[in-house]
């Protein structure tokens, strides 16, 4: 990877987490509910972007599109989504004794982003 | 500071994500880079998303205990948290990796996803329950 790729990749990245703020303070004050939904929709949307780029650069290979894949997908998505915050709001739930809504939260946030991620490397595939 | 505006919605605030989350991909960069994958399994994000999740449940617990969110507490809640853990940690790049296991290795793509899941609510707690051990210890208000 050139030293290039790499500062691209690391700008994307906190271009992604600034992102994320913005994106999660607008979701959080729009609709007031009581799971935080905003991180799920954070990943399910990011999980989809990155599938896309994934399958892209592996029906069509060349060295642009696996730099674009890193800059894009590692660097952007990678900081747009956060396992880490996800990780804490359950516990969060879980501390407040709200162990459904909590096993709920984990489960949506896995299985969309999985689901969302399957459905971009479809997409990316087949448009490769 | 402007406190007109949601946090946001703030140049300076969004800033220090944007610092935090820059260095938090670059060490999950390197960290892809350089840490084995025994048997083809993705390692490198399993450890670096269970890094995140210890650090930030330590990191909220700390900072919650010392009192509000506001100030020098919510810079550092930005840079370290939100930005540095969140951009350290993917919950993309893990599911693409489960969907490209689950293609070929249907049995490792259901165990890398669901200890990920289990061990990032572990070392989340585990920060959590540090952060709130060493408050005590030291004194801070509960």
């Amino acid at each position: 990877m050139s030293a290039v790729v790499v500062l691209l990749t690391v700008l994307a990245g906190g271009l992604g987490a600034g992102a994320r703020f913005v994106v999660d303070g607008a979701l959080r004050a729009r609709w007031r509910t009581s799971l935080p939904v905003a991180t799920t929709v954070i990943n399910t949307t990011g999980s989809l972007g990155l599938g896309l780029l994934v399958g892209l650069a592996l029906a069509h290979a060349s060295p642009g599109a696996e730099a674009a894949q890193v800059v894009l997908g590692t660097g952007f998505l990678g900081g747009y989504t956060t396992f880490s915050t996800a990780s804490v709001e359950v516990v969060a739930l879980l501390r407040e004794g709200r162990r459904g809504a909590a096993g709920l939260h984990a489960a949506t946030m896995l299985g969309g982003s999985a689901l969302a991620a399957a459905a971009g490397l479809a997409v990316g595939t087949a448009l490769g | 500071m402007s406190t007109h505006h949601p946090s946001h919605r703030q140049p300076a605030l969004v800033g220090w994500v944007v610092l935090g989350g820059a260095a938090g991909t670059a060490v999950r960069l390197a960290a892809e880079a350089q840490l084995p994958r025994p048997a083809d399994l993705p390692l490198p994000t399993l450890l670096v998303n269970l890094a995140g999740a210890l650090v930030l449940g330590a990191l909220l617990e700390g900072l919650a205990r010392r009192g509000a969110d506001a100030g020098r507490r919510r810079g550092v809640r930005l840079l370290v948290g939100t930005g540095f853990c969140g951009g350290l940690t993917t919950y993309s790049t893990l599911a693409v990796e489960v969907d490209l296991l689950l293609a070929g290795r249907p049995l490792a793509g259901v165990g890398y996803a669901l200890v990920t899941v289990l061990l990032g609510l572990a070392a989340a707690a585990a920060g959590v329950a540090a952060a709130a051990a060493w408050s005590r210890s030291t004194g801070a208000r509960p």
